[in-house]
């Protein structure tokens, strides 16, 4: 009970922290509010999801900015793409990036495309840790502790 | 926010809805991201509406072809094969007279009336609350009077 209790409170930090440090928003609360017995696990099946779809996304980004000349058409593209995905699990630095990025290429800046890339990349694999982490004591901690929003 | 709605919120939406015994509300979510598909999927049963997903303007267009129709269909504008724009067109020239709300990330003006022109009863910017799909709930209820 009382190791339980323990790994509620850990739990509870970690997202309290997730949302201090300037990593995710509102619309994560949104996710949150989804999720009831029918749907257990719905934020980190979404997370997933997201996941899966944007490190497909990283990887064309990172090939596009390879070539000579840059096309910011595309970029921006795939960028909007990442952008929608990111913003949909209330990943908010990463979108803040996002966005950045977009402004660059509307501007024609490939080395402020690059240099953006390079923080977002750093934001989006920090933010999976540590949901990865989030999750896994989430499951440790039981169900009914997943991820509900503070009274 | 605004994106959240109580237990007892829900209750009177179901309750607005359904208040003449009207068949349950069917939604079609169209979008190209899989991420917000399930979001939206999930945001619209959690109301008590069923509904279904196609991943653009196209399949969207092709699942009316074959005789489905959805009280609501939300239209995401841009995606591959057929866009929301084209797709809305296409789908009121059909004589799909459902109500349409396009749901976009984009927000310059002009963009949204390009949407809006395409035959809309109603834009949303994403991300897509629970709110935003009870006022255009609404608009349904307002139209079947």
């Amino acid at each position: 009970m009382e190791r339980n209790q323990q790994l509620r409170r850990q739990l509870a930090s970690m997202r309290q922290s997730l949302f201090d440090q300037g990593h995710l928003d509102e619309q994560f609360i949104l996710l949150e509010e989804l999720q009831d017995d029918a749907n257990p696990n719905f934020v980190e099946e979404v997370v997933t999801l997201h996941y899966r779809d944007s490190a497909r996304l990283i990887t064309t980004i990172e090939r596009a900015l390879e070539k000579s000349p840059l096309d910011f058409n595309k970029l921006d593209g795939y960028m909007h793409q990442f952008k929608g995905s990111s913003t949909s699990i209330g990943a908010k630095k990463v979108k803040a990036e996002s966005t950045q990025f977009r402004e660059y290429c509307e501007a024609g800046n490939g080395e402020g495309c690059m240099k953006t890339f390079q923080l977002l990349k750093r934001d989006y694999a920090t933010l999976r840790r540590k949901l990865e982490a989030y999750f896994q004591l989430a499951r440790q901690a039981g169900p009914n502790e997943i991820a509900c929003r503070p009274k | 926010m605004g994106g959240s709605m109580k237990a007892p919120e829900k209750e009177i939406l179901g309750t607005k809805m359904n208040h003449r015994h009207r068949p349950k509300i069917t939604a079609l979510v169209v979008d190209d991201n899989m991420v917000v598909r399930a979001i939206h999927h999930r945001l619209l049963q959690d109301l008590g509406i069923e509904n279904q997903v196609a991943v653009n303007g196209k399949e969207a267009v092709d699942v009316h072809s074959s005789g489905q129709y959805f009280d609501l269909i939300l239209m995401d504008m841009d995606m591959p094969v057929m866009n929301g724009i084209e797709a809305t067109r296409k789908l009121r020239a059909m004589g799909i007279r459902s109500t349409i709300a396009g749901i976009s990330s984009r927000s310059l003006e002009r963009e949204k009336q390009e949407f809006m022109e395409a035959g809309l009863d109603d834009y949303h910017e994403k991300p897509l609350t629970a709110d935003k799909i009870v006022s255009i709930l609404h608009k349904i209820s307002n139209h079947s009077g």
